[in-house]
């Protein structure tokens, strides 16, 4: 045993995490040899993250032990994480915005280093591994791909022996990712073992050697990506078989514009967010019209203000060729417009309310029968909320429990259900599956899908491109706050759609 | 060494009810402390400030005419604060909805008929609204701090007052003294039971105003609205509440309560306007609006005691020989460790030893 273990860099032996009566992780065995690229994957709440965390010394298992080049090691903090050679990168950047990239590197490093010694060292690693940044940048100037590479560099000039990746593909471009992957293959190749989270089963077989699949917090299987396939994977992911998406019949030759957008201009939700440029596109009946587009590019102004959350002027935004740009969210649910925000809790749903007060905060003055004067019928908003439950399937611990007490598949198809029960005109959905179970995902997908069979002009904006290729009849991407034309899924590809992320959107016309 | 504070994953359901409670008892150990620092029996002293004000008929009316005010400031700012506006000028809408509906009985001495004291009630109320509306329209408009501008507008109304009884309105006949011409028989409102005491229908006034206001918060889509607000700005806008207009309301009905206050204050138990015509109940209706757990129904409880509070000081000045000041000590003591409890709640403690964990940097 001890021998053995002494090839092995990293070594977890019956690790445990209980939250109250909640097992997080149970009894979980993992091991990497140096040099090794392993992939983690497993759904939203498999319990991941519980156990990266417990690497990274933020978290402390409560059982079982964790070897370290044959030794045993208690991981009390972050700190000695890194002193021991661990790194990692966060899906959530932990970056300060206002200062440079020189700057924030400084913070993680010993004290005693001067910035212009981290400076001249982050350009010639960011160099040798392709991945070019200036160490006197700002934060708040780089795009969300560079902001990456600061996070890696700021690992690599620690020299890790391991580097963990927390879904570091989610927020790039499939280009960035192919990228991304190269120095990873490098890294490896120099003996720096990595440990790949993710739930995208497609870079998993091409980047990594071996994967831990995790389900319910324990291990059930240990394969070699590369000899399966990714319907397999999923399987061994999800447990049962994933629901299939029905294909339906599309053009509609009568299909009539429902929701028209015209010379849309909106500055920044905040300071350092993007503002939209003369923005264009009209989405018809029966259809849906995807926007793909990496987050943080404008698609939550382009929300707010086809929500109503934000008035413009009358004419940018039309619905059934009335102006509605003026009009408020309410006035906007009146005419047939139905919103599913990207934020669950604490924009679609309020999270310490129940679910029946949640159902009063989008039907009031919808349902004729919610309201007697100025008093609320309670009775009623649990009878829409039984009737939701019960249509879209929403699971729940006891009968109206609060909001934030749902999983995040099971809120979603209760946010979006409240919306589109008693039928819509325009349905727009921001993220619709977003930190979503696969099984829930599949599901809300087909309902967008039903929706407009029934003759609703749907309106997607994902950052998920299988998602939209998978159900939108057109597809266009947003960068910067500018929309590209829309061009027919059928007629465009990933590479295509991936390019137009960085904002090059000449290529749009030639695919016509 | 560091105390962290953890939040807990669901409260427990009984102990939001028990921490009130508990607040006070631990509020009632600390003054036993207290009056033994001062070298009093604290059972004795106990019994002086919070049994003896209650022993007696009298001394029960005495307790209603100073809860009537608490009550219906504390139902008002339980409305304010749930709806994340924070008015800490009660005590000048008060004094300004006093000095509105006074006007009438002091500027119209000579119009004595029954439509009068409903007229000054209207009047309390408008005047309360009006100056709850300044601190709103600078919120709504340049997003000034309402805790400051509300504040600072209470030392307003109190020279305002100030001036007017001492200048324009001093009493013609009063011998020079700071007060107005005493209202007309018309202009008091009634006393309840003139043969045990003093209490007057401004008592019941509040109370039907707090149960009322209890009603709209639970019941109304209005109330709905205030929640929604208060605890999630974000679906507030995606519900299409506007929370500008909040502001608006939250301010105007808190200003309302407090102006009816004022005016029941003085057109009930003094009769007159005086220099002050509050001993800080609009700061005290704060205190009220916590204890009464943001629920305007919890608010006639909570007004009864801190009203208890104020007799109290009066009762150890008189039989312990210590300086009523005690009262506002007891009151600061009641909301610390309510909102200790309150807090504790929602939190739990944990010691931690070593250096702060940091995320990656």
């Amino acid at each position: 045993m001890t021998q053995k273990s002494a090839e092995h860099l990293l070594q977890l032996d019956g690790i445990s995490k209980y939250y109250g009566s909640f097992k997080a992780n149970d009894r979980i065995d993992l091991s990497i040899m140096p040099g090794e690229i392993h992939a983690l994957l497993g759904e939203n709440g498999a319990g991941k993250s519980t156990l990266v965390k417990m690497l990274y010394g933020s978290l402390q298992p409560d059982e079982g032990q964790i070897l370290w080049q044959g030794q045993k090691v208690n991981i009390a903090n972050p700190a000695e994480a890194r002193t021991l050679g661990i790194g990692m990168v966060f899906q959530h950047f932990s970056l300060f915005d206002a200062l440079t990239v020189a700057e924030n590197i400084a913070l993680a490093m010993p004290k005693d280093q001067k910035l212009s010694d981290i400076s001249k060292r982050l350009e010639a690693v960011s160099q040798e591994y392709g991945l070019p940044l200036k160490a006197g940048a700002r934060i708040h100037d780089l795009s969300v791909g560079e902001r990456q590479r600061v996070e890696i560099v700021r690992c690599l000039l620690q020299e890790p022996k391991l580097l963990i990746l927390d879904e570091p593909t989610s927020v790039l471009t499939p280009q960035e990712s192919e990228d991304l992957f190269k120095v990873l293959r490098r890294l490896s190749d120099e003996g720096t073992a990595i440990l790949y989270i993710s739930h995208k089963l497609a870079e998993v077989q091409a980047l990594c050697q071996n994967a831990t699949i995790l389900r319910h917090g324990e291990v059930v299987a240990d394969c070699i990506p590369a000899n399966e396939t990714p319907l397999s994977l999923a399987k061994m992911m999800v447990g049962d078989d994933i629901h299939e998406i029905a294909p339906r019949a599309t053009g509609s030759d009568d299909a009539k514009v429902i929701l028209k957008v015209t010379g849309l201009s909106a500055t920044g939700l905040t300071g350092f967010e993007t503002s939209l440029k003369d923005v264009n596109f009209s989405v018809r009946t029966g259809e849906i019209a995807g926007i793909a587009g990496i987050a943080g590019n404008g698609q939550n102004e382009l929300f707010a203000v086809l929500s109503g959350e934000r008035t413009t002027a009358p004419d940018m935004v039309q619905i059934d060729g009335e102006p509605v740009g003026g009009l408020s969210i309410l006035q906007r649910r009146k005419k047939g417009a139905m919103f599913v925000s990207e934020e669950r809790l604490g924009h679609a749903a309020v999270p310490e309310m129940s679910l029946s007060d949640n159902v009063v905060l989008t039907r009031h003055g919808l349902e004729d029968d919610l309201q007697t004067g100025p008093f609320v019928r309670h009775g009623t908003a649990r009878k829409l909320k039984d009737k939701i439950t019960e249509m879209f399937d929403v699971r729940k611990g006891n009968d109206d429990p609060p909001a934030m007490s749902l999983s995040g598949g099971n809120l979603q198809k209760f946010v979006l259900g409240r919306e589109v029960m008693a039928g819509a005109k325009l349905v727009i959905v921001n993220q619709p599956t977003w930190g979503v179970d696969a099984g829930s995902a599949a599901q809300l997908r087909q309902n967008l899908i039903d929706l407009a069979a029934t003759g609703a002009a749907i309106l997607v904006i994902s950052q998920d491109l299988d998602e939209l290729f998978e159900i939108s009849d057109r597809l266009a991407t947003m960068a910067a706050g500018e929309l590209s034309p829309f061009v027919p899924t059928a007629k465009t590809n990933r590479n295509e759609v991936g390019l137009k992320m960085t904002g090059v959107f000449a290529p749009a016309e030639g695919a016509h | 060494m560091r105390l962290e504070l953890i939040k807990r994953s669901a409260p427990a359901p009984a102990m939001r009810f028990l921490s009130p409670l508990l607040g006070l008892v631990l509020a009632v150990i600390a003054g036993a402390i207290m009056f033994s620092a001062l070298g009093k029996a604290p059972d004795r002293a106990l019994y002086a400030f919070f049994i003896e004000p209650v022993s007696e008929m009298w001394s029960v009316h005495e307790l209603l005419i100073k809860a009537a005010p608490l009550i219906l400031m504390g139902a008002g700012l339980c409305i304010c604060f749930q709806s994340n506006n924070w008015n800490i000028g009660a005590e000048g809408q008060m004094i300004v909805g006093a000095i509105f509906g006074a006007a009438l009985p002091i500027l119209l001495p000579d119009v004595q008929n029954f439509l009068i004291l409903p007229l000054m009630l209207i009047f309390g109320i408008l005047g309360g609204m009006l100056y709850g509306f300044i601190p709103a329209l600078l919120k709504a408009k340049f997003k000034t701090n309402e805790i400051l501008t509300s504040l600072m507008l209470v030392y307003v109304a109190q020279m305002l007052l100030d001036w007017i009884v001492r200048g324009p309105w001093r009493n013609p006949e009063g011998l020079n003294f700071p007060e107005s011409r005493r209202f007309h028989e018309w202009a008091r409102i009634p006393e309840m039971f003139p043969a045990d005491g003093r209490a007057n229908w401004g008592f019941v006034i509040a109370v039907v105003v707090a149960i009322a206001l209890g009603v709209m918060l639970a019941k109304s889509l209005k109330g709905f609205e205030v929640k929604v607000i208060g605890t999630s700005p974000k679906a507030a806008q995606f519900a299409g509440f506007d929370s500008k207009k909040m502001i608006f309301f939250a301010f105007l009905l808190a200003g309302g309560c407090a102006g009816l206050a004022g005016i029941i204050e003085v057109a009930g138990a003094t009769g007159q306007l005086r220099p002050t015509v509050s001993p800080g109940y609009g700061f005290t209706a704060i205190i009220v609006a916590y204890l009464g757990r943001l629920n305007p129904i919890g608010a006639i409880v909570a007004g009864l005691v801190l009203a208890l509070t104020y007799l109290g000081g009066e009762a150890a000045q008189i039989s312990l020989g210590l300086s009523d000041k005690i009262a506002r000590v007891f009151q600061g003591l009641i909301l610390f460790f309510v909102l200790a409890c309150d807090t504790l709640i929602l939190y739990k403690i944990r010691l931690s030893f070593g250096a702060a964990t940091k995320g990656a940097a």
